[in-house]
């Protein structure tokens, strides 16, 4: 293979190589919608530095409304990714589940009172409780798919349908008001910092991944149990047990976003809160290349994709799409990014490349 | 037309004569001949890439022959059989050991699915044709009922009816038998006999040779792709028939007695591993079982006969329902792969493909993954030492890959198995099972793996050796467990172990 490369000018087997890397089409797709608006209208680039109503310094534009909305998608697009490796389907209950997280976050800090004049419980204790619920329906959604063998998206599909119902119940219906300025910190901006917070909250999501991944045999095991779950047992792994970890995961990233959803309005709309955000989550795993069947994975290349997806919905927001329009467009993009980061249609162009080069010698 | 005239004179529905075909690297089927005649049930024989399945799908139109021609009872010169759309309309029809109907629907729709024309259907007169068919073929079941409802062995009979109904003349079963009990079994051969007495022509399959001389006429024996021979079934006894599948004459004068492995029994120490009573929910018999320090073992016998099954207990493979293991003598509790494992054993998989390599990890990967998963989820290799290791073994088995990260599936079929097998060394485990580690793989890479087993073993390793080939079998193993029908019927060592001994028992109670 590499004696070939190196016959090849070194140009095309610059591109060859770049091509098949899997990273290589979101990274693309990111300069390509950054190219297009750079010519549409330079504008798009714009920061300005303003004060929001609390006096303190913040930035605004449609990049920061990126990095902002991104995070959200970011941070739920490193628990799908594990969740399609290692099980081979998506969890189409994330934004039901955000609704909860978010619910109890908002119970645990108000109490029985919608609008309680101080918090009832401290901010980390509210959020750990949060934590735990969505995990506790990670595991749910686990146990059907690993122990018993529903396809992930019917298994999920329960909690996509009550999870909504269940988050209003929680709190009896009541839309608690959080009045706490510090709670609007983890949506919003903490004071004297005027980079929107989601992002290093996202960040440091990607940094505890990362280490994760690195410190332990987690991409190893997800890797070899959405390849060959078979396999696996027979060396000694738990493919059911992977699975089911894997919604856990998920279930703690759900968690995180629940509390940036609720922290940025400090109330809840339970049947708006993060609507459809789970088929966002799924493009960003898909636009990262990553099989949807199940398998091999790359984390970077879906956390990108996720900032892609948030990049192209601010794209044609700032165009006037209608909103109601706006899946429609969505969808024709998204078409054009999956298709070309198909597997299939990866090696059929490398194959073209190939071949042109091979009649270009002769 | 030669062909069309001589078939009258001998009944025959179906005559296959000169079939070749190949696929890329391998010639599947070398000028194979194969006649069926009226009203008999013939045995189609053979081990593990004989051609069997080959023939069947060339017969039945899955795959199209490359040459030779096909002549059927009734139809001018040689037909063509393009898909088995065409196959059925011929006459010829399938039953597959997995029921290929739809279990959901009643017996009678599964009887006339794909059969009716037109958007009305007449439900009334399906369901009492089926009646009269079942009723004629003495089916248990009813034609309201719903398929899933019947046994299995019941399933099996309704797709026979439904072929019977399609006017085939040529049934193929392919190992109808393998998931029915004797009672079932009884049961669906009073209908084979029914139809043969129709006129019938079947095509039987089986692994289970009392079966075979039970219900067949005749037997039709491949091997390595070519036809071996056509034979009246009493004109073959047993071990006769085991030497042709095996391909070794029973009074091969180079079977010279003394150059068996001589078997070291060493009854001063306990054996490394000793089951007792060990049985799983593969359907084995249970049986017993030890093996001890430094000695190669085998277990012998047909495809089918149980011999992965019951290394599959021994591992934990399969789901363990009884028995009692014993490692170097202090009990152990084995159920799932991990625990055997931690006690020191390896298992390389019979089915390479989907039990074995991970397709999508690099070598590098394939190799570490058990030693990882016995190493623990918090302790990764550094990508320095797995790096070490792929390298090492990847010298020490002379593994041609492009580099460690290649994906393991991209490598030969052989090259794939030492990925495999350096997976289980570098484990250094005390006892490794190997199920089939030759099987699929060229020449040269099969001796090199016979040679390592005997250098593992003379390092002190144990080591259960698998294989459909006798005489890798023989050259390697100082022991062997002969399994027949799911259940152990002898232990060969020293002066037994010659292939004459070893078929005879194989075949078992040969009249």
């Amino acid at each position: 293979m590499q004696g070939k490369d190196s016959n090849r000018s070194g140009v095309t087997s610059f591109f060859t190589k770049l091509f098949r890397q899997q990273i290589f089409i979101p990274l693309a797709a990111l300069v390509l919608l950054a190219v297009f608006n750079l010519i549409a209208d330079p504008g798009f680039f714009k920061i300005t530095l303003g004060y929001n109503s609390a006096g303190n310094p913040v930035l605004s534009g449609f990049l920061i409304t990126i990095l902002d909305s991104g995070s959200e998608l970011a941070i739920l697009a490193i628990g799908m990714t594990l969740v399609t490796a290692a099980s081979g389907g998506q969890d189409i209950s994330v934004g039901a589940a955000i609704a909860i997280s978010g619910s109890v976050l908002l119970r645990v800090l108000c109490g029985t009172d919608p609008r309680p004049e101080q918090l009832q419980a401290p901010i980390i204790v509210a959020f750990l409780v949060s934590c735990l619920v969505a995990m506790l329906f990670g595991a749910f959604n686990g146990v059907l798919v690993a122990y018993f063998k529903i396809q992930p998206m019917i298994a999920t599909l329960i909690l996509y349908t009550a999870g909504r119902s269940i988050a209003a119940w929680i709190n009896l219906n009541a839309l608690p008001i959080v009045s706490e300025p510090s709670f609007t910190y983890f949506g919003e901006f903490i004071p004297g910092i005027p980079i929107p917070t989601p992002f290093f909250i996202a960040v440091a999501c990607m940094i505890i991944i990362g280490l994760v991944l690195k410190f332990t045999n987690l991409r190893l095991y997800t890797q070899a149990v959405g390849i060959n779950a078979n396999s696996s047992r027979l060396n000694g792994l738990n493919p059911a047990f992977i699975k089911f970890i894997s919604f856990v995961i998920l279930g703690l990233c759900v968690a995180v976003v629940g509390l940036i959803k609720v922290s940025r309005i400090s109330t809840i709309n339970y049947s708006v809160i993060a609507k459809d955000i789970e088929m966002d989550a799924i493009l960003a795993v898909a636009l990262g290349g990553n099989p949807l069947g199940g398998g091999k994975f790359n984390m970077t290349a879906s956390i990108i994709g996720a900032y892609v997806i948030q990049l192209l919905t601010t794209t044609l927001y700032k165009f006037n799409v209608q909103s109601d329009a706006l899946p429609a467009y969505k969808a024709v993009v998204v078409i054009v990014l999956v298709v070309l980061s198909a597997p299939v249609v990866r090696d059929w162009i490398s194959g073209l490349a190939k071949k042109s080069k091979v009649k270009g010698v002769a | 037309m030669k062909d069309g005239a001589a078939m009258k004179k001998d009944n025959a529905v179906l005559r296959m004569r000169n079939i070749h075909k190949s696929f890329p690297g391998v010639k599947a089927l070398q000028g194979v001949d194969f006649t069926l005649r009226e009203g008999e049930v013939h045995a189609l024989m053979g081990e593990n890439g004989a051609g069997k399945s080959t023939l069947i799908k060339v017969l039945t139109g899955v795959y199209t022959k490359d040459e030779g021609d096909i002549f059927l009872e009734g139809n001018e010169g040689a037909v063509s059989i393009r898909s088995p759309q065409e196959a059925q309309r011929l006459g010829i029809s399938t039953v597959y050991q997995e029921i290929t109907l739809c279990p959901n629907l009643s017996v009678a729709e599964n009887m006339y699915i794909g059969r009716t024309r037109g958007p009305v259907q007449n439900w009334k007169k399906m369901n009492a044709d089926t009646d009269k068919i079942l009723q004629s073929l003495d089916i248990p079941a009813k034609a309201s009922q719903q398929l899933a409802s019947c046994s299995i062995a019941v399933q099996q009979m309704v797709a026979i009816a439904r072929a019977v109904d399609m006017d085939c003349k040529v049934l193929i079963l392919d190992e109808p038998t393998s998931s029915l009990d004797e009672q079932e079994v009884a049961k669906l051969f009073k209908l084979m006999r029914d139809l043969k007495a129709k006129g019938v022509g079947i095509i039987f399959v089986t692994h289970f040779l009392d079966q075979v001389y039970e219900i067949c006429d005749r037997i039709t024996v491949m091997r390595d792709g070519g036809l071996v021979g056509e034979f009246e079934i009493k004109d073959l006894p047993r071990v006769q028939l085991v030497s042709k599948m095996l391909g070794k004459e029973l009074d091969d004068l180079s079977d010279i007695q003394g150059e068996y492995r001589t078997y070291d029994k060493r009854e001063d120490e306990a054996p490394v591993l000793e089951a007792e009573g060990l049985v799983s929910d593969a359907g084995i018999k249970p049986f017993d079982f030890h093996i001890s320090k430094g000695e190669v073992n085998g277990f012998t016998g047909l495809l089918g006969s149980g011999r992965s099954e019951c290394v599959r207990a021994i591992f934990g493979a399969d789901k363990v329902t009884g028995g009692t293991v014993k490692k170097n003598g202090k009990p152990v509790k084995i159920s799932r792969p991990i625990d055997a494992m931690r006690n020191g054993i390896g298992y390389l998989p019979e089915d390479r493909k989907i039990d074995g390599i991970v397709g999508d990890l690099s070598v590098r990967d394939n190799i570490i993954l058990a030693q990882q998963v016995l190493k623990g989820f918090f302790k990764p290799f550094s990508k320095a030492e797995a790096n070490k290791f792929a390298e090492e073994y990847i010298k020490l088995l002379s593994i041609k890959t492009a580099s460690a990260d290649t994906p393991i599936k991209s490598l030969s079929g052989g090259n794939q198995q030492k990925v495999i097998l350096a997976r289980w060394l570098l484990t250094h485990p005390e006892y490794l099972i190997l199920d089939e580690p030759t099987r699929g793989i060229d020449v040269g890479t099969k001796v090199d793996i016979q040679k390592l087993v005997l250098k593992l073993a003379s390092e002190g390793m144990s080591v259960t050796f698998i294989s459909s080939e006798l005489d890798e079998m023989l050259r390697t193993c100082s022991r062997l467990i002969v399994m027949r029908d799911r259940k152990m019927v002898g232990e060969l060592r020293e002066e037994d172990l010659n292939q004459t001994k070893v078929m005879n028992t194989i075949a078992g109670g040969d009249k």
